[in-house]
This record gives C-alpha cells, structure tokens and sequence, in this order.
C-alpha cells in the first residue's frame, strides 16, 4: 500500500541521479528544467505539447529511448525515469554530441529557437536504430516545428544521424512501494492500490500520460490539485494480442501499443504515425483518450468500429461494456466516481473483415481530426454483409454512423451517404464547417467504396 | 583567409544552437529581484470600457494601466493612433488592458486571469466588406495610375473581371515575444528585446516614460525568429516592461504566452480583390483596374507601407501598359496587421497570377507562354509607378526553369495521369517573380556600424541590424573579413545596441547585409586605410605598395631593393604596431541607398535600388473526395546577385518557400463571430510541418548574376522574395482543381487553400 506522505521525486537527469522534495508535483518538467535547475537549453514555445521546442529524450531501461514534451510533463510524472535534456548530450569535455555536430553541419539551423527539441528528436530517432527513410524521418519529426529554415537541411542530418552512438539510459531502480509527492500526486503500484485510493479521493484527476492533462499545468496555469497517476500500475500496462482478441491496459502508451494495434489491424500504421507525434505517443495512452471522451479523439472511432469492449475496475469489482455505452455526452463517460479503465479489448478481424480508417485534417501531421472515420466491413460473396461506420468529429461524441451503417446493409454506399445527415448535425469551428465536415465524411464513404472495389487503387494524395 | 565572401559560411551561432547554448532573452540570468508580467486583455472586440479591476493577491506588486504612464500612451511605430493599454474604448478582442507585475510569473498570469472587465460591447467590423460598406479605413485609399485604363478596357478585344482573397498569417516565430527591462541610475533604462528594430524599442520605451531617448538603451542579440513579427509589435512589449521597471524599480520581463501573443499581436494583413483585366486575342495584357482591400486591423501600425509595396508589386513581372491599382486599408475590430515577410508584396503579385490563370483558360492558351509573352521587355520596361525594370532577368530564369524543372515532359505526364485518375488530381503552377529592393520609405535607407580593431589583432564589428536567424552577422562578419583579408573567426559579432549604432532602421524588407553590409565596410575601410597610411609611413613604402593577404599585411613585395620594403607582418602586429604608433583603430561606418526616391502623393518615383527576381515550378496532388493537397515537387531559381554566402542565402530561399506555402495553403486564422480569434497555438494554426515541404525540392540561384547596381559585394538581397516563390503552389493547385472540369475553365481559390477550400472549389466546378 501507499507508504508515506512525503516521498522524493528521483528520476535520472542527464546520467545523474535527482531528488526533488517540497516542490509541487504537479511543476512541469519545463519549468523545472528551467527555472529551478537553471537548464535553458530546452525552451518554450507553445506549451502545449504541439511545437516540440521542448522536446527531450525518455531513456528507458530497456535501453528504447523516447522523444517527449517536458512542457506537458508533471514532475510527479519522470518519478523512475531517465532523462536527457540537450545539455546532456554534451561529451565531457564540452565538446558537441555527434547528433548535434551533424545538424549544425546540414545548416540545420537558423534562428535556433527550435532547435534544441530537434536535436533531441533526432537523438531519439538516433537511438532507435530505424533506417534512416524518409516515411522514418517525417515520423520522427512530426512533433516539432521549424519556421526557418523549411526542414530540408534538417531532414539531410537525419539521413546522417542514424545509429550514431548514444548515451546509455540509466533509471534509478524501479519503486517497490507506491510513492505519494507532496500528499497530492498518488503513483500506486497495482490496480488494488488504485482502486482504493479512487475511493479515497474521489477528488482526484486520474493522470495516465497527461498530454491533455498536461495543458492544465503549462498552458492555463492550474494545474490539478489531486491525481492519480496510473502509469505504474502493472495490470494497466499489459498487452494481450490473443487469438480471438488483442486486450490493452489503459496505461498502455501508443507507442508501446502501436506494433500489436498494427499487427491486428493494418490500415493503422499510417493513422497512429498521424495521432499526435512522437512526443506525444511516448506519454499519451488510449484509456486517456478513451477517459476524455473528447468528440475529437482520433482513436474512439477506431475503437467503435473495431466492436471495443471496455473494462472498468473499482472496488465493487469490475464490469465490462461495448464502448458505445461508455460515451454518453460531450466529455462525459459512464466511468463512476469510483471507478478506473482497466483495459480495453478488440476482437481480431474475422474471415471475409476488413477495416479501413481515414483521417482528415488541415495539415498531415501533428494535427486534430476535422473528420475521422473508421470502418469495419465483412463481405460475404462480394455483398456487405456488416457494417460499422464511425466518426469523429462530427458530434458531442464519437459516434457510430447507425442510419447510414442502416443503409449500406440495404440499399448501398449512396444511400449511406445520404444517411449521414441524419446521423450527425456537426459544427462549425476553426477545424472545418459543419457543411464541410458532413460532405468529407460522405465522401470518406465514397473513398471506401473505391477501396473496397479496387483495394490496389490509391485514393489519398499521399500515395502520389 | 578563411572565411571569405561569396563563400558557404554556417551560421555563426550554430554550434551554440545545437547544444542549447545559444541564450535568447528568456534564458539570461535574471537578477535578484527580478519581477515577471502578464498582461490584461480585452475579451470583447469592440466598445466602452468601463472598468478594469485586478484583486488584490499574493505575489502582486503592481497593476498598471493607463494612467500610470508618465509619459504618452502611445506605442504607434506610425501616427499616433495606438495607446499601450487602452483608455476609454477598446477596439479588438485582444487588446491590452492593464499589466500585471509579480514577483513570479504564475503570480502575475493568475492575477491577470481573475481580472474584472467591463465593457459595454458595441457593434463591431469583422471584414473586409462591413469595412468597405462603412467607409471604414484606417488611411485614404492609395492609387497607382498609370495610362487611361477605364479607355483601354473600353476597347480591349478581350475582358475578364474577378473577386479573390488571400488570408492573414501568424508569424509563429518559435520564440515567442519578450521584454526585459533593467532600471538604472537617473532613470537610465536597459531594455533586452527579441526586436527587428532596437531604435523603436528605444524611442517607444522613452516615449512611455516620458525621457531623452538618451536614457534608453535597446540590446538585441538574437531573435528567436522575426518575419516581420517583432518589427514593431516587440516595441510596446518592450515597453511595457519598461513601465514596469520604471515603476517598481526593479528588473521586469514581460514574456507573452504563444496565445496571448497570438491574440495580442498583428499578422499578415488578409487581403480582397477585384479586378478587371484587358487584353488582345494573344493574351497580351492591355489594361488593369484592380481594386486591392487590406484588413489593416483596429489601427494604423505599418499598413501605409504595406499597402504601398501591395500596390507597388501588383505589376509583378509583367509589362501592363495602362494600369490602376486602388488600395483600401480597411479598419476593422481586429489584432492591427503589420509586417510579414514580403511586406504587402505577397498580396500584390497574386493579382496577375490569377488574372493570367484566368486570361489562358478564357483563351485556351498556355499559361507559361503566356506569362512570359507578358514580361517586361526593352519596348515595355517601366513599372506603373514610373521605376524602370533594369538588369532583367526573367526570360533567362523561365528559360532556365522550364528546362530544370523538364516542363514539357511533365506537363504531359500530368494530363495523362488527370484522364485516367477521377479522384486524385495533379496539377502544375509557375510563377515569376520580381520584387523591388529597398524600404519604400526612402529616408529609412540608411544604415551604420562600428568596428573595432583591437591589439592582438581581433576584431569586433556592430551594426544596426539584428540576428533573427537569416545569416546577417554572418554575412556582415564576412565583410569585415574581406576587407582585412583576415581568418573570419578574428571577427567577433556582438549584439545590436542602441548605445553602439543609434538612429538605426529596422531589420526589415530584405535590406539587412545590403544595409549594414556596406555600412560595416565603410567602418572597416576607414580603419584599413589608417592603418595603411601609417605601415607606408612606418616602412617606408608608399601607401600604393601596401597589401593585405592572408591574415597578413605585406609592405611594398615589389619594391625589393629599398629599405624597409618586401617585409611582411601579420595583420595582428600592424594593429599593435598602429596603436604604439598612436592610430585610432576604431571607426564607425555610415551607408545611405542611392537613387531611391518616391513621392507617396502621386505614388511615383524610384522606390527600390534594384529588382530582385525569380521563378517558380509547383506540382501538386489534390483528393477531389477531402480537398487534401499535396506538393510533391518545387522547382525554384532565385535570383541572389553574387550571393555573399551561398549557404545561407540557401537557408533563405528554402525557408521562404516553405513559409510561403504555408500561407497559401494549411495556415487558416480563424475568428468566432464575436472577433475572438480561436486559433491560438499550433494545435488551432497548422504551420508546415517536415512531411509538408515539397517532396522533391530542387532549388538553384541564378549564376552570373552580378547585380548590375553597387551593393555590397554585388550581392542581392534574399530575406523575403523566396516567400512569393511559394505563389506557384496556389497556382498549381488551381490547375489541379480545373482538371476536375473541362480544363478550359477558371476557378476561383481563395487562400489560404485548406482542404476545405479546395474542395468547395472542386465542388463549384463539378456543378458547372
């Protein structure tokens, strides 16, 4: 159980062991950086999690080294962690990483602002060891924004970077007890601690990756008062790709999720690797994005479609529902005050399945879905047999299409297209209007159609 | 000698950048006491004030608002229309209201917050057209005028008449606005600014104090990117942490979150058009009559000027013999738009791009032949505005480009793949440019710097412009190192200060190596020239037989037989020898633009020293089921003269490129019908990302281009013409949007071109 009230944060910066006590828990990462230790290396450019001037390396002991944003990450969240800010790269002698040699050499840089959260990335994409690609390169820095320099020369030093030597990671040993900071950030370590301290403080803001929590403590200012973070618990962070079903604890992160969600389900390699970025992919989980309920979450579609059943624990025990059942307004779930995601489960796509999922959005990358649309359609003799049709972005929740999913089964993709309207009454906002947003997702049903007719066929620009 | 002219050179803080020790303002050590800011703003876009109340609250040490200025409330950089903090009226939701001073940032952000406000709101503009309805301007209209074209559309065989428009853009500098101001004795005030123009920081801060700009001193050593942003919007930032600091006593800095800068500050200036163009069976343009609306924003700011070089680049690289092009500088109850790379000439060469789109679609000719068929040539050579186009090089660079960038093979291809693609679509723009070089305003054409030369031979140099990440003190090092003919890294750059180079212009309109380029040449020459005359005095030599090489000064190699002579002394034992010898080694520099004149009342003269040219290939991709868009290649030849520093200059063109696209395509502002401004970071404003920029990207400058006109080194400038390269992405998925049709018909696309936009576009043609 929760041992004390007052444990230290301690986590590895820059290969030295850290001890932070009498600081809220809840100070940013950044901040931190910044203001207490006097590291300016990292900056602050939209603290957001959006622009990647932040950006630093999560060195994990399994020797995987992450990019993430310190600007949306709570002290309280690095607790057990190993961290490297661009001032770590340095060697001994105060001579430039060979990471950051290559950049300065590719004329990479120009204000400079940017920089240090691009050489991070790139120190993140050094250590993965990934071909140095293009697919790859993108990838790998879809979360940070230069304005300079028009990302050429950057991309040519990533083409360079590539397997160059890195620091080893070097976490303090993992915690046996669960710590408590400043008596207002729980870090249990199962999920009976969990459940229980949920009881205890039902005032509490379930933390899992923060990347929108986050905003609460860099961009507004307030951080919460109380959380729980779940990151630590084991059950949360299991993986089961079973025969029949693939099973994910809430705290599983995307990156971690990523290989078994591509595995099971194809089409979303290119839809994950545009779900926020790197950055945020290291921290952020899909039982958060499930919890936040948010109507613009790019993965409930994807989960509705996929037939998800979502298991909530809490000290009543644990219940299980199909996640159309979780979402029941805008922001609201039927999570009670009681009660924690546990996991999350998808059937694997059975003979004659397909799934398809498209996003739509101003820019490529890094952005938030004006539409997105997921599909899951079982053919039988060529004929649509089932259908599950849904979509983001175009009510107070993500949403199942019924009426169209309705009229495909009966009378076609035109039909369904038409049907749509009386599915969604979207709105008008900075992302798209609502005229646009209902064309777009008619059209989404028209793209897969084409699909479904001539699945070597390329219909998005960027197969071009 | 390393680091010679016209030699790739990196950037001079790269090294520093790259390990994170590059300092911006943010990151220099604060001293004890330090107090931090945050600032009020109004959330209603227009109306009375009433009342603007902070609770008092732990941390707080002052509130200020309009009656705490001692001097003027005013932080106009043109006119006087604009107060710090508003007084009885407020005219954007955005607009500062008050400061919050407290002894940490979170103090004063969180005071700031809970401020009460109150405004009786009254009905307010929201765009161009209520502000073209209401006779709302924020100056008169301005005309260019040349020839009779209401005559010449008359009897023009051919007329086309159109309605577009182009939105604004946020600057997005990475490094978002700051301020720290230091106090000193008798109200001397130290003021850190990430600026493009110290000497506004300077004269706005004492303004508000009402002191001697004697009293002010403007440091700048880096930006964290500029791009017109931080031309005259760091000024009142600056200021208002002047005003902090002048009445707490104490250090204060003023660092505007990404959304309070972007809610507070001006962008690029969104732009209407209307025009009637006029023409023969050919396609030769006869006649213009465009009407130009600029959204100017609550107040004047910096629109005259910008709207001056709108009209002054409507012409862009075509010959047009009769010519009207009307300006309205539209106020409306939004953030004042103000400077933005290009300046106004971005949405001044748009016109003919789309009339000429227009023009061989209505004519069924060849939109590149046609362009070129409209270039300014030996019998139609001067501008609407009276400039003669000298040193022409468009035929050569369409020419060039047409070849780089396999034109006719492409252009085949691309109409094949549109007959057997029906959802995606592929399409071709090019685009020419010319864009005139020099601050419209001609006095603003000056420019100066101070060298110092020290014993061991080291060298410091300053001057007027500032480092925003363009390459300059790399390139004005450089100069110096010419000049010397000594290693570059004996160069040291040092920030840009007030109290080094006053009465400076600001880093603007591309003129920044042109300007302080020469003006560092002068200071260097002057001392180079001392130092000759003393070692022929000293050796013996004429002043004719003294040569510097190599980090060395040689003294009369030929003269072999007299005494004193075939010696040689390092450059770093002259300047010992200068100073025993009692030679001042130090000498400031002094450059003013020749032959640039411009009268704003009848809008002719010869604004610009020279012209700056260009072109453009784009291909695009669009899905004609989202509007989503592609640039799967570019193909840019920039004109750079004889670039000073290929490297940069590169960095420039890219950079420009890629920021110009941005423009036309994924950067949307978008306001909710109250005016508030909603898209305030970049998770709202989708600057381009790595995938964004072109897939295959092929950029060359123009080979033996030597300017023809006595800038520095025969260089060109580079900061801002790249950008409108970026016109041909428009262009292209224009051409792609048409093969959805008949390809014979035009289409209208307003910038910028989201998805949303082109499918709506699409969609108009699939109806027709």
């Amino acid at each position: 159980m929760v041992s004390r009230m007052a444990d230290a944060i301690c986590f590895t910066l820059n290969g030295a062991p850290v001890e932070i006590a009498g600081l809220s828990p809840m100070t940013t990462l950044l901040d931190w950086l910044r203001e207490h230790r006097g590291l300016k290396g990292t900056k602050e450019g939209c603290a957001e999690g959006d622009c990647g001037a932040c950006t630093v390396a999560l060195e994990r002991a399994d020797g995987r080294h992450e990019a993430m944003n310190a600007c949306i990450a709570m002290l309280g969240q690095v607790d057990g962690q190993s961290i490297r800010t661009v001032e770590g790269l340095l060697g001994k002698d105060g001579a430039p990483h060979p990471v950051q040699r290559a950049l300065a050499e590719a004329d990479a840089t120009q204000c400079g602002f940017c920089t240090p959260g691009f050489v991070m990335a790139a120190y993140a994409f050094a250590a993965g060891g990934e071909p140095p690609e293009l697919e790859t390169i993108h990838d790998a820095l879809a979360g940070n924004l230069c304005r300079c320099t028009g990302y050429r020369p950057i991309i040519d030093a990533m083409k360079k970077v590539a397997g160059l030597a890195t620091e080893p990671a070097a976490p303090p040993p993992a915690r046996t007890m669960s710590p408590v900071f400043e008596n207002t950030f729980f870090a249990p370590r199962s999920l009976a601690e969990l459940v229980a301290l949920r009881a205890r403080h039902p005032e509490a803001l379930l933390l899992a990756g923060g990347t929108d929590l986050g905003l609460l403590a860099s961009r507004a200012r307030q951080p919460p008062q109380v959380v729980i973070h779940v990151a630590h618990v084991p059950e949360l962070n299991t993986i089961d790709a079973g025969k029949q079903r693939v099973t994910f604890g809430a705290a599983v992160t995307y990156a971690h999720a990523m290989p078994t969600l591509v595995e099971a389900y194809p089409p979303l390699r290119t839809y994950l690797a545009r779900l926020g970025s790197r950055q945020i992919r290291t921290l952020g989980t899909i039982g958060g994005n499930l919890g936040n309920a948010s109507p613009i979450g790019d993965m409930p579609p994807v989960l509705l479609a996929l037939e998800t059943k979502v298991k909530l624990a809490s000290p009543r025990g644990a219940r299980e529902l199909p996640l159309e059942q979780f979402f029941l307004g805008y922001r609201k779930t039927a999570l009670a005050p009681d009660e924690a995601i546990e996991s999350f489960s998808l059937p694997r796509l059975q003979p004659g399945e397909t799934f398809h999922c498209d996003k739509v959005s101003k820019r490529r990358d890094q952005d938030i879905s004006t539409v997105a649309g997921a599909y899951r359609i079982r053919l039988k003799n060529g004929r649509i047999e089932d259908a599950r049709l849904a979509f983001g972005g175009m009510a107070a929740t993500p949403k199942r299409a019924s009426r169209a999913e309705a009229a495909l089964l009966n009378d076609g993709f035109e039909a369904a297209r038409t049907a749509l309207a009386q599915d969604f009454q979207p709105l008008d906002d900075w992302r798209g209007s609502a005229a646009y947003r209902l064309q777009v997702a008619a059209n989404l049903l028209r793209r897969l159609e084409l699909r479904l007719a001539e699945p070597q066929r390329p219909v998005e620009v960027e197969a071009l | 000698m390393k680091g010679a002219i016209h030699t790739a050179q990196r950037h001079d803080s790269a090294l520093k950048h790259v390990t994170g020790q590059a300092l911006y303002i943010d990151d220099m050590p604060e001293p004890a006491g330090t107090l931090h800011a945050a600032l009020v703003l109004s959330p209603i876009a227009h109306g009375r004030l009433r009342k603007v109340a902070v609770p008092p609250s732990p941390g707080v040490v002052a509130v200020l608002g309009p009656n705490d200025i001692p001097g003027k409330n005013d932080v106009a950089p043109v006119g006087s229309d604009e107060p710090l903090f508003a007084t009885d009226r407020v005219f954007y939701a955005g607009q500062p209201l008050a400061l919050v001073v407290g002894t940490t940032l979170d103090a004063a952000r969180h005071a700031a917050d809970r401020a009460t406000i109150e405004i009786d709101a009254e009905p307010a503009i929201l765009d161009i057209e209520a502000a073209l309805a209401a006779k709302a301007y924020v100056q008169a209209p301005q005309t260019v005028l040349r020839g009779d074209p209401d005559a010449a559309l008359k009897v023009a065989p051919h007329r086309l008449s159109a309605e577009f428009a182009v939105g604004g853009q946020e600057h997005f500098y990475l490094e978002g606005q700051i301020g720290f101001a230091l106090p000193g004795e008798d109200g001397d005030m130290v003021v850190h600014s990430s600026t493009q123009h110290p000497t506004e920081v300077q004269h706005i801060c004492a303004r508000l104090l009402g002191c001697d700009f004697n009293r002010v001193t403007a440091v700048v050593r880096r930006l964290g990117g500029g791009f017109g942003g931080k031309e005259s919007n760091a000024s009142w930032v600056a200021g208002a942490a002047a005003l902090a600091a002048h009445h707490t006593g104490r250090p204060v800095k003023l660092r505007l979150p990404r959304e309070v800068d972007m809610i507070s500050t001006g962008k690029r200036h969104p732009f209407l058009y209307r025009y009637t163009v006029g023409f023969d069976d050919e396609g030769r343009v006869l006649a213009l009559d465009a009407m130009l609306a600029a959204d100017a924003g609550w107040s004047l700011d910096l629109t005259p000027g910008v709207m001056a070089r709108a009209l002054t680049h409507t012409d862009n690289a075509y010959w047009i013999p009769h010519f009207r092009a009307v300006g309205y500088a539209c106020r409306t109850n939004k953030q004042s738009n103000t400077a933005f790379r290009g300046f106004g000439g971005p949405q001044g060469v748009v016109v003919m791009e789309d009339a000429l789109d227009r023009i061989a679609h209505h004519l069924g000719r060849d939109p590149v032949e046609l362009r070129a068929l409209n270039f300014y040539n030996d019998a139609g050579n001067e501008t609407p505005y009276g400039q003669t186009v000298e040193g022409n090089h468009l035929p050569r660079l369409w020419a060039e480009l047409k070849r780089d960038a396999d034109l006719a093979c492409r252009r085949a291809e691309i109409d094949a793949f549109n007959k057997t693609s029906p959802v995606l679509k592929r399409g071709l723009g090019l685009f020419p440019l010319k864009f005139g070089i020099s601050f419209n305003i001609p006095h603003m054409n000056q420019a100066g710097a101070l060298v110092h030369v020290y014993t061991d031979g080291s060298i410091r140099v300053n001057h007027g412009g500032t480092e925003m990440g363009q390459g300059l003190f790399i390139k004005v090092a450089q100069v110096v190192a010419e000049v010397f003919k000594v290693d570059i890294d004996r160069i040291r750059p040092s920030a840009t200060s007030t109290a080094e180079v006053p009465n400076t212009s600001p880093t603007a309109a591309s003129t920044g190596s042109d300007l302080n380029g020469w003006a560092a040449f002068a200071a260097a020459n002057t001392i180079k020239q001392r130092m000759i005359a003393f070692a022929a005095e000293h050796f013996g030599a004429d002043v004719s037989e003294i040569e510097f090489a190599d980090n060395t000064v040689r003294i009369a190699p030929s003269g072999a037989s007299r005494p004193g002579s075939n010696q040689v002394v390092s450059f770093n034992e002259l300047a010992k020898l200068c100073y025993m010898g009692r030679v001042s080694l130090s000498s400031t520099g002094y450059y003013k633009t020749p032959k640039v004149h411009w009268d704003p009342a009848s809008m002719k003269g010869r604004p610009f020293f020279y012209f700056s040219f260009g072109a453009a290939a784009a291909e695009v991709a669009i899905d004609t089921l989202t509007g989503e868009s592609r640039v799967l290649r570019a193909d840019l030849v920039q004109d750079c003269g004889t670039s000073l520093n290929p490297a940069i200059d590169l960095g420039q063109i890219e950079g420009a490129f890629v920021q110009g696209q941005g423009w036309f395509t994924c950067e949307e502002l978008w306001w909710d019908q109250q005016g508030r401004l909603r898209t305030v970071g970049p998770s709202t404003y989708k600057i381009p990302g790595s995938r964004d920029a072109p897939a295959i990207f092929s950029v060359k400058m123009l080979d033996n281009a030597a300017n023809p006109e006595a800038t520095i080194f025969r260089s060109k400038a580079v900061g801002e013409p790249p950008l409108m390269l970026a016109t041909a992405v428009w262009t292209a998925l224009k051409d792609a949007i048409s093969a959805v049709g008949d390809g014979r018909t035009a289409v209208r696309l307003d910038a910028p071109a989201t998805p949303e936009r082109v499918l709506a576009a699409v969609a108009t043609l699939k109806k027709q």
